[in-house]
């Protein structure tokens, strides 16, 4: 079946072609530098779709795997004078690290704890960041040197420096999603959506969930680690304020409305930061806004399922239309966004 | 931050300390009980709510000169007014909507109510006018300051109602009920959505107090409650999520904590957010029904 949400491999290409295009003859300085952001925005997104979206657990904390991964690359460019491009992968691992330390205790932890727990965890990032200062600079942050290519192309200018950071995170946030799309179709991705289907039924299956769900934490961090890593080459600077809790929900909120559980979700999210004009100003300023917390609500009436879900029911019920009455195709349904984590548990006696 | 004491003072007045801002926090996980006793959810906005009815009280004490024990009813029950309404347009679409939904719907009124905040009074920080003298009495070598016995008092008098409301009203038994068994309860003639709304109300009364109680301790800004919700979500999964009693007493515990560990761990000012998150890993890893709740069986 072809449709927006299974593309074959032309879309995909047709997609990567306009963004790589696109910077060269359509957008201007600014909106190239505001892209460069999405694409590390995506990465970060990625990173939720596969904790959320596929294994069913909920973070509101991966703002603090960004810090992680932000302050690895500007401390190692600052204080140890590393080159920019090698703290990336550092960042990423350092940030899974961070993440496999949530994902101990958040084995136990479901729905509205793990939302909880995770929350808190963000609120409290900032002010440890704070708190190390000799590491970190306090609140006045690190301020990194711009990030020059390693081939010389915006010194010779062929590129300018927002165009060579734009297709720094391109490529790096397709690289990544390539590289989400492959481990999903293992069984690590079986494994994950067993696990948010019903835990229960999972373990009876021989899933490991202290693995499996311990593993969505890491990737999930590697990725918003990246991400965080890629924010701060693109700003060259870093400060506590950078990674609150707003950025956190930036990232679950454009997951969310993107469609969880579907390939193109987070790829939609991060292109619909850049139609919302309030959302881009939270990536720059983090600071909660009164239409992005209208837009959420709405988004969460109307299309649960997010734009992805939302195309693809239409989409359904376009075919149901015209072949009325045949028997339907096996179709694979996006994810509900009530069906990423089971209830929690029911209190009181049972009747 | 909040109540920070003096290190130099005693121990029983570090605990002083400690009981009366835990008292604030016990007030707003008083208000995230009693909607996750409506509902089994967590509003995140919480706080914010709490929030902004502290700043139309501000406004009406600073712009109107109203005094503040007449702005002070009228502050709450404009406020449960609000909470009502809020769950009537907000939260009725998504009330049985899964889990996400709704934590998602609760962020959402967390950035409205935050940006509103900001945008109609501003992020300067306001003073916002004591009700209790400022005069500290001496209680055997400790002084304890008016403004800390009030607190204290005003947690503990919400508490009392809460409990009679619960336990001695026939209001309180329909609300018990269609938290627990909605469908007998709308057989019997229970307006369950109503109940729902009732408690988004009461809920929201409870924060107005909680707001009003903080800004004289702290300074006023759209982002007040922000840390203290963090505590007070502590407090509430101390005490286990459902029972305000244990909120309240999670409240102290926390308050009390943070006070020691501000004392005797140096250079611990910055890092109280983070005990905040510990103690809530720690207690859903190793006692997840909290300190006075009871535990749950769940048939699969």
């Amino acid at each position: 079946m072809h449709s927006l949400l299974k593309p074959g491999p032309a879309l995909w290409l047709f997609l990567l072609l306009l963004a790589a295009i696109a910077p060269l003859y359509v957008l201007g300085r600014f909106p190239t530098l505001e892209w460069a952001y999405v694409w590390a925005l995506l990465i970060g997104m990625i990173g939720i779709n596969i904790l959320t979206g596929y294994c069913g657990q909920i973070s509101l904390g991966n703002s603090a795997f960004m810090a992680i991964g932000g302050y690895t690359t500007a401390i190692l460019i600052y204080r140890a004078g590393w080159n920019y491009l090698l703290t990336i992968p550092v960042a990423g691992v350092l940030a899974s690290v961070g993440g496999v330390l949530l994902g101990i205790p958040a084995l136990r932890l479901r729905g509205i704890y793990l939302a909880t727990a995770t929350f808190a965890l963000a609120i409290s990032a900032p002010s440890v960041i704070r708190h190390f200062d000799q590491l970190s600079g306090g609140s006045q942050g690190i301020s990194i040197p711009p990030a020059e290519d390693p081939f010389g192309l915006v010194s010779s200018q062929s590129l300018t420096s927002e165009q060579w950071l734009y297709y720094m995170a391109l490529v790096i946030a397709a690289a990544l999603f390539l590289f989400s799309r492959a481990l999903l179709s293992t069984h690590v991705g079986r494994a994950f959506r067993a696990i948010r289907e019903s835990e229960t039924a999972a373990v009876a299956n021989g899933v490991s969930l202290a693995y499996y769900k311990t593993l969505a934490f890491a990737i999930s961090a590697f990725y918003a680690g990246v991400a965080g890593s890629l924010y701060a080459i693109n700003t060259a600077y870093v400060s506590p304020d950078s990674f609150n809790v707003g950025l956190s929900l930036a990232l679950v909120v454009g997951a969310v409305i993107g469609g969880l559980g579907t390939g193109i979700g987070p790829i939609l999210g991060a292109a619909f930061t850049v139609w919302s004009p309030t959302y881009t100003q939270i990536l720059f300023n983090t600071k909660p806004d009164i239409a992005f917390g209208v837009l959420l609500i709405l988004v969460m009436y109307t299309m649960p399922s997010g734009i992805a879900g939302g195309v693809y029911r239409l989409w359904a019920w376009y075919r149901r239309q015209r072949a009325a009455g045949r028997p339907k195709s096996g179709e694979e349904g996006t994810v509900q966004v009530g069906k990423v984590a089971s209830p929690p548990e029911v209190s009181g006696p049972g009747p | 931050m909040l109540l920070s004491a003096n290190p130099l003072e005693g121990l029983e007045q570090q605990i002083v300390f400690g009981i009366a801002s835990g008292s604030i926090y016990a007030s707003l996980a008083l208000a995230l009980v009693l909607i996750y006793r409506a509902m089994e959810a967590i509003n995140f906005a919480q706080g914010e709510m709490a929030t902004f009815s502290t700043f139309i009280a501000w406004m009406l004490m600073t712009t109107f000169q109203w005094s503040f024990w007449i702005t002070f009813p009228l502050v709450v029950v404009l406020s449960f007014v609000g909470g009502v309404a809020l769950e009537r347009v907000v939260i009725r679409p998504v009330e049985r909507a899964p889990i996400l939904t709704m934590i998602l719907v609760t962020l959402g009124l967390f950035s409205i109510f935050n940006g509103l905040s900001g945008l109609i009074w501003g992020y300067t920080i306001r003073t916002f006018p004591s009700p209790f003298p400022v005069s500290p009495i001496s209680l055997g070598g400790v002084a304890i300051g008016f403004q800390d016995l009030g607190l204290i008092g005003v947690s503990l008098l919400l508490l009392f109602l809460i409990y009679l409301f619960f336990s001695r009203t026939k209001l309180g038994l329909m609300m018990r009920a269609s938290a627990l068994y909605p469908q007998s309860s709308r057989l019997l003639g229970v307006r369950v959505g109503w109940m729902l709304a009732l408690g988004w109300g009461l809920s929201a009364a409870v924060g107005a107090v909680s707001g009003m109680m903080v800004a004289p301790v702290l300074s006023l800004d759209p982002n007040l409650m922000q840390s203290v919700l963090l505590f007070a979500f502590t407090a509430a999964v101390l005490g286990g999520i459902e029972n305000p009693f244990g909120a309240v007493i999670g409240g102290i515990v926390v308050g009390v904590l943070l006070a020691l560990v501000g004392t005797y761990v140096p250079h611990a000012e910055d890092l109280r957010l983070v005990f905040g998150f510990i103690v809530i890993v720690l207690v859903l890893l190793f006692r997840p029904a909290g300190l006075v709740g009871r535990a749950h069986v769940t048939r699969v």
